[in-house]
């Protein structure tokens, strides 16, 4: 009988979780930066990293014309 | 600046990455959040890393084939270029890990440590250190060449069990693996989502040139080192 109302209660329980997170599935979205696209910032992150990658394109870029330079000197 | 095509395709391709990979939608996931943009820039380094890896062995078994010195300088720039861009994606998953794994799924030290892709990826990066180790211990150039073109080969074909092979095998918390449970709807390339795909498959095209254009600027330096050297 004990065994009995155990597993009564471990399903119940169960059953009660399940239904906890089904409900908390529902209510709320995965969380996303929305308000960071909504008042703009996100442009700011852009800007800030497509200026670094110009900057490290603009450093390979003189690099590779050096190279070229020297390269015309030794032949 | 010669051949320049396709160096104006990898700008044009990272802007694109930049751009869209931050302004274009992405699926929402849980625990994933807006990390999962890290897809254009992690897993990139990774893909790079492995076309470079496979340019290089092809250039090494190039050398063996034909004993010509310039292809033994074209590996090892192009496995230095990959050695570098794993090691950032070494580091960019660090990060990731601490965000996605310990903090919001709340992965103990030990599981972080178990974990089979970082092992591997570790095991991986560590056997191309080992190629630029043995290079630099021989005094020889021939031997030096002939040897390390060999241990190339066996590099790259190292890098298929510790990388992709092993992780699947076993479970694991990374994407991409059986017995992935932890809530993480696996980014591998059968959900990957098709607006993630626009993205995606030019940021690795673009990534791997931005590799490619840097080792051939090594490759020209050791050029320009060796001519000087036998003047």
């Amino acid at each position: 009988m004990k065994k009995f109302i155990n597993r009564w209660v471990v399903l119940m329980m169960s059953l009660f979780a399940f239904v906890l997170n089904a409900a908390a599935q529902t209510n709320d979205q995965p969380e996303m930066a929305d308000a960071m696209r909504s008042n703009g910032k996100i442009y700011v992150v852009v800007a800030v990293c497509l200026l670094i990658l110009f900057g490290l394109i603009a450093y390979v870029i003189r690099i590779d014309r050096k190279l070229s330079k020297l390269e015309q000197q030794k032949d | 600046m010669h051949k320049s095509w396709w160096k104006i395709a990898a700008v044009v391709l990272l802007v694109y990455t930049i751009a869209g990979g931050f302004l274009m939608n992405v699926p929402r996931r849980f625990i994933l959040n807006e990390s999962i943009r890290n897809l254009y820039f992690h897993v990139c380094m990774w893909l790079a890393m492995m076309i470079l890896f496979g340019v290089s062995v092809a250039y090494s078994i190039k050398y063996l084939r034909t004993q010509q010195y310039k292809h033994d300088i074209y590996a090892a720039a192009f496995a230095g270029t990959g050695l570098f861009m794993g090691l950032l994606g070494y580091a960019t998953g660090t990060i990731w890990a601490n965000y996605t794994w310990v903090t919001d799924q709340g992965q103990s030290l030990g599981t972080i440590l178990k974990e089979p892709k970082l092992l591997g990826a570790g095991i991986a990066i560590l056997i191309y250190c080992a190629y630029f180790v043995l290079r630099g211990s021989f005094t020889d150039i021939d031997k030096r060449a002939r040897v390390t073109a060999v241990y190339n080969i066996f590099a790259f074909v190292m890098l298929f069990p510790s990388i992709w092979i092993i992780p699947r095998l076993v479970g694991s918390l990374h994407p991409g693996s059986p017995g992935n449970d932890s809530g993480n709807p696996a980014l591998n390339f059968n959900d990957l989502d098709s607006q993630m795909r626009i993205v995606f498959y030019p940021a690795i095209i673009g990534w791997t040139l931005l590799g490619v254009w840097i080792t051939t600027l090594k490759i020209r330096i050791q050029f320009l080192k060796d001519k000087a050297m036998l003047q």
